[in-house]
């Protein structure tokens, strides 16, 4: 009987991760990478749709990713690719809304299988297990850094509204991102995409861990 | 298939990324809309989506002045370098590590053709 029932909770979740898997193809592949791509290149930055999620497992928190799946807010105040979504405003470039289409949004039990099959990727590449250190960051200097002294705010926002808008805003970054991918991706973010329009700013050990440690103090949309 | 070409160009004309159509450094082009716009503005004024907010405004490549005070070794280093390597803001990132230097040199030669200035 004991064998049975193991056998009954292993198929079942079996089942449950290929309905995951099943729906990350119907629902995402469309507009996300959910393997690697044998080569990157702008052509691909201006043609994909979405960020790339093959490595999500390394990248997402869990319970961030069932919430937002269930009532997705946008991430990116100029979508993806920004270029695409740029309009003459009133004084220089702004965002063309109408061409932002909302993300799709699932009902719990999908929101879950996906969230649990998007956490089963991963690839060898580039996020550093352990790397940071945790230690706590003044938030004041913290700002600072993002702001004046190393230039983050130019293209993230660390509140709403206060930033630049090209890159995914960051003051949900601590309940969204794992801090070892911030982390990794700060150190070298061409190493996820060769390509990307973040560039690698050559920081050092202490500037990743006070930048990292800043973005994942804040509490989401609190003002820095 | 006339009409298609017919079609196809106007739908490259209405194109924001046709802007600055006619090149003769095409690939530099292709990445200052890549890279440079997202504060240096798609008309190259300045004015990018980032820009709003930040304390120091992206410089004006159109501006023909402007840039023609600027040497091509100068705007070389502060592409590739950043800009506290020219004395300016660290605003303007280090490019350095994701563009090649010939990458580099062409879109000074790019960045002159926008300003139309030479040096």
């Amino acid at each position: 009987m004991r064998h049975f029932l193991s056998a009954l909770l292993l198929l079942s979740a079996t089942a449950f991760a290929a309905d995951g898997s099943q729906l990350l193809q119907q629902q995402c592949a469309q507009c996300h990478a959910l393997s690697a791509p044998p080569q990157t290149s702008i052509d691909r930055l201006w043609s994909r749709k979405g960020p790339d999620l093959y490595y999500a497992g390394d990248k997402f928190q869990r319970n961030w990713l069932v919430a937002w799946l269930q009532a997705p807010v946008r991430i990116r105040p100029g979508g993806e690719f920004y270029r695409h979504h740029l309009k003459d405003g009133a004084d220089g470039d702004a965002i063309d809304e109408t061409t932002l289409t909302p993300h799709v949004k699932l009902d719990k039990d999908s929101a879950v299988a996906v969230a649990d099959a998007l956490l089963a990727l991963h690839t060898p590449a580039p996020v550093e297990s352990g790397a940071y250190k945790g230690a706590a960051v003044s938030a004041t200097m913290g700002a600072m850094f993002f702001g004046k002294l190393r230039g983050c705010a130019a293209c993230h926002q660390d509140a709403p509204g206060k930033g630049g808008m090209s890159g995914p805003e960051l003051y949900t970054a601590s309940s969204r991102l794992n801090a070892d991918y911030v982390y990794s991706y700060i150190k070298h973010p061409q190493a996820f995409d060769a390509h990307v329009w973040m560039p690698d700013a050559g920081l050092g050990e202490s500037d990743l861990q006070r930048l990292t440690g800043y973005l994942m103090q804040l509490k989401s949309g609190a003002k820095p | 298939m006339k009409r298609l070409i017919a079609h196809s160009a106007l739908a490259l004309c209405l194109s924001p990324l046709a802007v600055h159509a006619g090149s003769a450094h095409p690939q530099a082009e292709r990445n200052y809309d890549t890279y440079c716009v997202q504060c240096h503005g798609v008309h190259r004024n300045g004015k990018g989506i980032n820009a709003a907010h930040m304390s120091v405004q992206p410089r004006d490549h159109t501006d023909s002045k402007a840039m023609s005070d600027v040497p091509d070794d100068e705007m070389f280093k502060a592409i590739k370098e950043g800009g506290l390597a020219v004395n300016k803001s660290i605003l303007m990132p280090v490019w350095g590590k994701v563009l090649s230097d010939a990458e580099i040199h062409e879109l000074v030669a790019y960045l002159r053709e926008t300003c139309k200035c030479g040096k």
